[in-house]
């Protein structure tokens, strides 16, 4: 029941703006400790970036936020509403934890298109199935959005049909279908051939341009430092340095993240 | 015609030609009188064979599911079960479990006046609801197994994403899971559903009048061996034929989709 007062209390009005934040952040896989206390909030319409080495636990963050990993411990708040979490960190209230993630959309590394449906179908499956909402505004829809992320003739297309490029579009349109509260970015581009990058980024800057809130991982630095108004440096699980991307860029304080950005930037 | 030209290659119509002289010596030397008098009978066989294959692979691939569910994520006290059944059915013969259930099941029955007095009764009396049942639990059996496979190799990253937003679980399974663990399926099971046709035969023996019923019949009303012995492998290639093409329209469909 402590879990419905702290819910109640995150629900106040000074919150509103709120998109997500994370408190203090625990994730251990067996003995070894992916995250070590991590804290972040994002405002309604804060495109923060997430850079780090591999295996300084973004990725694991990012997937923290909608339960895709059960956290240790902490506290993670959607739009002033707490997930309900059981004392060994798995989300108490299945329900919850499922309305909540209507609310996010994740976008994968891998695109994660469902490969037995076309693109339209893929666009429309969360909208129809999930939230009900009507067959034929579904599709109408559908086909504005893919549209949008310049697919519109592949509507009838099965994904493994599609470069990744174009896979990561269409997962784009998907999650964009949702008409999520934040969207969450798993290293978008790391899979792509390097020709093929460019096209995603647009997309993305495109949905920055719009005011989307975003959270994304990624190792494109340039684009990081364009698109982001808050980047977030993670070294072996702790935030080791966050900021406007200016400062982080040109005028890095700790040495880690020195070292890292001569490295790859 | 480009079409018809392509297929009749000089080495098809080689094997047309013999196959239309095997069947006209059978037409000319052998004996079909009899065919008249059984065709009645025969029809009805048939159509016994038919109807106990597609009920017994609906209801075992119904079975199969949770089965193979139970084996790839279910609990242990799940998991166990399902694993012992799979494993007892793969591990003895069908005609064991056709005679167990009948002679075994099928006898413990009558001894019971509640159930001799019950709505069922005269069903039970009857040998096809056990013929069935076994039918369906060995299919069950094996595709369980398969099933298991199918489930646990359904991509991680397509159930994901369907957590990632906020799908819930039944809605997964229907939508996501289960249709892309049968496609990846469908080659076996056409497979499995023609070894299926071919273990029918067996219900005969528990006094079931299927098609192979019907040729035992001939041979011993009328010392008839070979011709109704043809007849029936022709019957049963014809019905395993059907199988394929269904089988192969349904992979077609989903070939378009495949990854």
């Amino acid at each position: 029941m402590l879990h419905v007062a702290a819910s109640e209390t995150a629900a106040m009005p000074e919150t509103r703006s709120e998109a997500i934040r994370i408190e203090n952040l625990h994730k251990s896989f067996g003995s070894l400790e992916v995250l070590k206390g991590v804290s972040l909030t994002a405002q309604r319409g804060d495109v923060v970036a997430i850079i780090g080495g591999s295996g300084s636990g973004k990725s694991t963050m990012l997937r923290c936020i909608n339960f895709l990993e059960t956290p240790s411990s902490g506290r993670i708040v959607i739009a002033g509403e707490e997930v309900a979490m059981r004392p060994d960190g798995s989300a108490a209230n299945r329900r919850q934890l499922e309305r909540i993630r209507t609310r996010l959309a994740m976008v994968f590394q891998q695109f994660n298109l469902w490969t037995h449906r076309t693109l339209l179908e893929n666009v429309i499956e969360v909208p129809v199935h999930v939230l009900k909402i009507p067959r034929a505004e579904a599709i109408a829809r559908a086909h504005d959005l893919l549209k949008q992320v310049g697919l519109g003739d592949k509507a009838e297309t099965f994904p493994a049909y599609l470069s990744g490029g174009q896979q990561q579009r269409a997962a784009i349109a998907r999650a964009l279908a949702v008409d999520p509260s934040a969207m969450l970015f798993d290293e978008p581009t790391s899979a792509l051939d390097p020709e093929l990058v460019g096209e995603v980024l647009n997309v993305i800057r495109g949905l920055a341009d719009e005011g989307r809130t975003m959270l994304l991982v990624t190792h494109e630095m340039k684009f990081a430092r364009e698109v982001a108004n808050h980047v977030v440096y993670l070294y072996q699980g702790r935030i080791e340095e966050q900021g406007p991307p200016d400062q982080i860029f040109d005028n890095p304080q700790s040495e880690r993240l020195k070292q890292f950005l001569s490295s790859v930037y | 015609m480009q079409q018809f030209r392509a297929f009749w290659e000089p080495h098809r119509i080689v094997m047309a030609v013999i196959f239309a002289a095997i069947v006209v010596w059978c037409a000319m030397t052998l004996r079909w009188d009899w065919l008249p008098d059984y065709a009645p009978l025969a029809l009805e066989g048939l159509w016994r064979t038919i109807w106990i294959l597609v009920v017994t692979i609906v209801l075992g691939f119904l079975l199969a599911v949770p089965l193979g569910l139970a084996q790839a994520i279910g609990p242990w006290y799940l998991a166990l079960p399902a694993k012992a059944f799979c494993t007892v059915i793969r591990g003895t013969p069908l005609l064991l479990q056709i005679w167990l259930l009948y002679y075994g099941l099928g006898s413990l029955f009558p001894q019971y006046p509640w159930i001799r007095s019950s709505e069922l009764w005269p069903y039970l009396r009857q040998a096809w609801p056990y013929a069935v049942l076994a039918l369906t639990l060995s299919y069950a059996g094996y595709e369980g197994e398969v099933m298991r496979g199918a489930f646990a190799g359904v991509k991680r990253g397509q159930l994901e994403a369907a957590k990632a937003f906020g799908m819930p679980r039944f809605t997964m399974f229907r939508r996501i899971w289960l249709p892309q663990a049968i496609r990846s399926v469908l080659p076996t099971l056409g497979g499995e559903t023609i070894l299926q046709l071919k273990a029918t035969p067996l219900v005969a023996t528990i006094t079931v009048i299927d098609i192979y019923a019907v040729s035992s019949r001939v041979r011993s009303d009328t010392f008839i061996v070979y011709e109704p012995l043809l007849l029936l492998a022709v019957v049963y290639m014809i019905l395993a034929g059907v199988i394929t093409l269904l089988f192969s329209r349904f992979e077609n469909r989903g070939q378009r989709r495949a990854s």
